[in-house]
């Protein structure tokens, strides 16, 4: 049953990433490539129709972690308290950013709300992959010092860095060298997924701009990539460990692998949605691997005095994972039907919707 | 150890005060939408098509605003309350991920398509998109409701030796006594709101003598929504909440209700007074005897208890405050109604679009149900105290153990930086909606 919710919202959490993600992505390329009006109104419209309804997949994710892993859900968010919030602001700034460019037709107003969706996006991307650095590299269980446990094992507290920004440090802190080129490959990633975004969603005129871009960037990320696995391995030695033993995890980094590749052909590919997929394939490959590497671990602790927290020392009763199953199934299928709905409606270039405000 | 559970209560206290700002307009508007729609499509009148419309766009802002402040209300339980979540997640965090799954799903779904589809879809459709934007807004308050009602009132758990508490019937999470009578309430308070909101709509339009053929629609509706809800808030719903607390928490209620010491027989109602908490009694008390006796257990000489029953401990740490509150909300319902059914009499006399001073006053109103739901809130939730749990689990040990006050105070002071700076864009962009005003169907 822990298995179960764990894959449920694993999903639900990649699916946010990759919906979400495109928003993300959107908001990169707008702050670096948009220049003329009309495009930057194409792009923001691409994005603002639709970050509401992928932003509930956080919510949903948040939800269904508390009620599943409440002890995880309680020991993450007061340990990265500071990150956490932070990343709360930068969310209210991007869909404010998103929302009220459009309401008045004043130059500079429209300007500050486009800085606002533009820069947010860029720092919640690097946040995103700031987190899954942590999540690998693992924290200091119970605030060991010297032996001695300053508070229950399964808490911790996380400053923003530590004056030696290494992995390494007794200490660590939020933001390290390791996490900050995880959180380098996210931002990447997203961007390239924004792009396709555009390309896909728009007319607008810097679509053939944006394939030679998203060539170069793949050319970034898979340096980044390459560079990323011979430092994950110092971090985290056992990250091979999982794949070792049940080999069919390499499917994960296989679908990596295919976005990866995939992506070097985009300027040969006709139809954008598959350009799309292949991005997707980056962000689902990413993630999934990554937790493959760690699976049953939800954070690992750096140390041997308290034991790492997974998804079985962590979890709700059986019952409450069991009644709640009832009820998300029911919940998926209804969650299914609103998205044949609107995708249904609301498919197609946004050039041509009718923006209410 | 006090400034940290002093902060954390502080900075979940203005959260979630903000937050609530706008689904009780969210949750009642929806429903006058609705109300125009469903009116639009039996006689085809294009004003009750252009009503809809325009309080969409309101409703969007609106909207926006209870989105993006109530994330961060969501994530709090697990950065501020670390250890109130651990212990209770397996329960409460059952009705927030419904929450999740079934309205905020709906809600976001469908709210896209109302506002863009209108053209695309036709009206039956349109008007079921709305309606089931309604549906998923009521649902919200639902499971949130839900989640509070156990924490007011906890059923269905059974408590661990390592002080867990978990799930052992699921349906009695929403079979729970407390949830039914706040709901319903709290459902008509948001109502109570957005009659007032679009009454007072009404109200400026009239008065500056522009667009008034849609104020007095909006005046009309506005009143005649109100005045139902107004009733409907007081009677049956408050009063069935005074009985929940009065059978639950008793300590609770001979705070709110300022009962200082038990009275042989027959409780007094106090109209006006300040509570001191040195001599331990109301000054400048006004009250009516026997009356809180008879509307609670419907016997004038019943028994209630008074502070003087209860250990200092059990009762909640700010006593004046919750007092106030209680006093604030029953007070503001009463002259809700009042102002209402004065509003519906000349409404009917066909002279309430004269009536200068009458008008003015609606328009000014506005304010006060969001005072009234807030107050209650403060009821509810100061009333509770010292327990996040009734009787089970106490607010100062369900505080994160890791994060230090510092920490605290700094987020607390970013919320508050950034939330002036919403509520100010809020007033400035929905003041620039209400300045244009509806604008007629263009074919
Ligand atoms: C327009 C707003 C409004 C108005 C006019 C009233 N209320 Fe209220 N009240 C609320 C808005 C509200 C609320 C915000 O909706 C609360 C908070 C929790 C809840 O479920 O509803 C609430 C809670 C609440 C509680 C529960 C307190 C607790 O949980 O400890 C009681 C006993 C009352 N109300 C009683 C009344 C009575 C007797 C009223 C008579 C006029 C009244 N309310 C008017
Ligand atoms: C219905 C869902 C709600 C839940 C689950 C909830 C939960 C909580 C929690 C966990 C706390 C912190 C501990 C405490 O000090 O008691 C709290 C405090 C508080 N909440 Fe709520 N709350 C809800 C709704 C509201 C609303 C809508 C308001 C006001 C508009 C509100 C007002 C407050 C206040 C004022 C406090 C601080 C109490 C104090 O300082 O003593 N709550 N609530
Ligand atoms: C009286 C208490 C509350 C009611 C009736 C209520 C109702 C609502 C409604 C109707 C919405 C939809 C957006 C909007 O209309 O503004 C909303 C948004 C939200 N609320 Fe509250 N809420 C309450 C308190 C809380 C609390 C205590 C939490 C924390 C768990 C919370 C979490 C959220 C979240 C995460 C959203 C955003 C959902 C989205 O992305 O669509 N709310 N709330």
């Amino acid at each position: 049953m822990e298995i179960f919710w764990y894959v449920i919202i694993a999903v639900v959490l990649v699916v946010f990433f990759v919906l979400d993600g495109y928003d993300f992505g959107t908001g990169i390329i707008h702050l670096f490539f948009a220049k003329t009006e009309k495009d930057k109104e194409v792009i923001t419209k691409s994005a603002g129709l639709f970050w509401d309804s992928n932003e509930v997949w956080l919510v949903a994710a948040g939800g269904m972690l508390f009620m599943a892993f409440p002890t995880f859900y309680a020991s993450v968010f007061s340990g990265f308290y500071l990150p956490l919030i932070i990343v709360l602001w930068l969310i209210i700034f991007r869909a404010i950013g998103l929302e009220f460019r459009g309401q008045f037709k004043y130059q500079m107003w429209k300007d500050i709300w486009d800085a606002s969706f533009g820069v947010s996006s860029l720092l919640l991307a690097l946040f995103f992959g700031i987190a899954l650095g942590n999540i690998v590299r693992g924290v200091n269980l119970g605030g060991v010092d010297n032996g001695v446990s300053a508070h229950e094992g399964h808490y911790f507290f996380l400053p923003l860095w530590d004056s030696s920004f290494s992995p390494l440090a007794a200490h660590p802190g939020v933001i390290d060298w390791f996490t900050i080129i995880i959180g380098l490959i996210s931002v990447v990633t997203l961007a390239i997924h924004g792009a396709n975004w555009v390309i896909l969603k728009t007319n607008s005129s810097i679509n053939k701009k944006l394939k030679g871009v998203i060539f170069k960037l793949n050319i970034v990320l898979s340096a980044l990539t390459i560079f990323s696995l011979f430092v994950w391995q110092l971090v985290n030695p056992n990250s091979l460990d999982n794949f070792m033993h049940k080999p069919y995890l390499i499917i994960f980094p296989l679908i990596y692998l295919t976005g990866l590749i995939g992506l070097f052909f985009i300027k040969k590919i006709k139809k954008d949605i598959h350009a799309f997929v292949l991005s997707t394939l980056l962000i689902v490959g990413g993630i999934t691997s990554s937790l493959a590497s760690m699976f049953p671990v939800l954070l690992p602790s750096i140390h041997g005095t308290h034991e790492h927290l997974t998804i079985y020392n962590t979890a709700a009763s059986e019952y409450g994972l069991s009644v709640a199953l009832n009820w998300g199934i029911i919940g998926f299928i209804l969650l299914f039907v609103y998205m044949i709905i609107q995708k249904r409606l609301m498919g197609g270039k946004v050039d041509k919707m009718d923006y209410g405000h | 150890m006090e400034d940290m559970i002093f902060y954390d209560r502080l900075q979940f206290a203005f959260t979630i005060t903000f937050h609530y700002i706008f689904p009780q307009l969210t949750m009642g508007l929806s429903l006058i939408i609705v109300y125009y729609k469903w009116r639009y499509l039996k006689n085809n009148i294009e004003k009750y098509n252009d009503a809809a419309k325009f309080f969409m766009k309101i409703f969007a802002i609106n909207f926006t605003m209870g989105v993006v402040t109530g994330i961060p209300m969501e994530f709090q339980f697990g950065t501020n309350w670390a250890k109130f979540s651990e212990l209770t997640g397996g329960i409460i965090g059952q009705t927030l991920a419904m929450e999740g799954m079934f309205s905020f799903f709906l809600e976001s779904s469908f709210l896209a398509l109302f506002i863009f589809g209108e053209k695309l879809m036709g009206q039956k459709l349109h008007f079921l998109t709305g309606f089931l934007v309604f549906l998923g807004s009521w649902a919200s308050g639902w499971f949130i409701l839900a989640t509070n009602a156990w924490m007011q009132h906890p059923v269905g758990y059974e408590i661990l030796d390592n002080g867990k508490f978990v799930l052992e019937n699921f349906s009695a999470l929403f079979t729970n006594p407390w949830l039914l009578p706040a709901f319903l309430h709290n459902q008509m308070a948001s109502v109570v709101t957005s009659s007032f909101v679009v009454a007072s709509i009404g109200a400026f339009y009239i008065l500056r003598n522009k667009k008034t053929e849609y104020g007095r629609l909006f005046l009309k509706t506005g009143v005649v929504f109100g005045l139902i809800s107004s009733v409907l808030v007081a009677f049956p719903t408050g009063d069935w909440n005074a009985k929940n607390v009065a059978k639950h928490q008793p300590g609770t209620f001979a705070a709110m209700e300022g009962i200082f010491i038990t009275e042989k027989a027959g409780a007094e109602i106090v109209l006006i007074g300040q509570p001191n908490m040195v001599s331990k009694k109301l000054d400048n008390k006004i009250a009516v005897p026997n009356i809180l006796s008879f509307l609670t257990y419907q016997k004038w000489h019943e028994q209630i208890p008074g502070m003087d029953q209860f250990e200092e401990d059990e009762l909640p740490d700010n006593i004046p405050a919750l007092y106030y509150s209680y006093h604030i909300m029953v007070g503001l319902g009463t002259i809700f109604i009042g102002v209402m059914a004065l509003a519906l009499f000349f409404l009917w006399r066909k002279k309430l679009y004269n009536m200068k001073p009458l008008l003015w006053t609606i328009m000014f109103l506005v304010p006060f149900p969001y005072i009234a739901n807030i107050t209650g809130w403060y009821t509810a939730e100061l009333g509770r105290q010292p327990y996040l749990v009734y009787g089970l689990l106490r607010t100062s040990d369900g505080i994160s153990p890791t994060v230090s006050s510092g920490n605290t105070l700094f987020t607390l002071l970013g919320f508050v930086a950034l939330y002036m700076l919403l509520g100010l864009l809020f007033l400035v962009l929905v003041g620039k909606t209400i300045n244009e005003g509806p604008e007629p169907q263009t074919h």
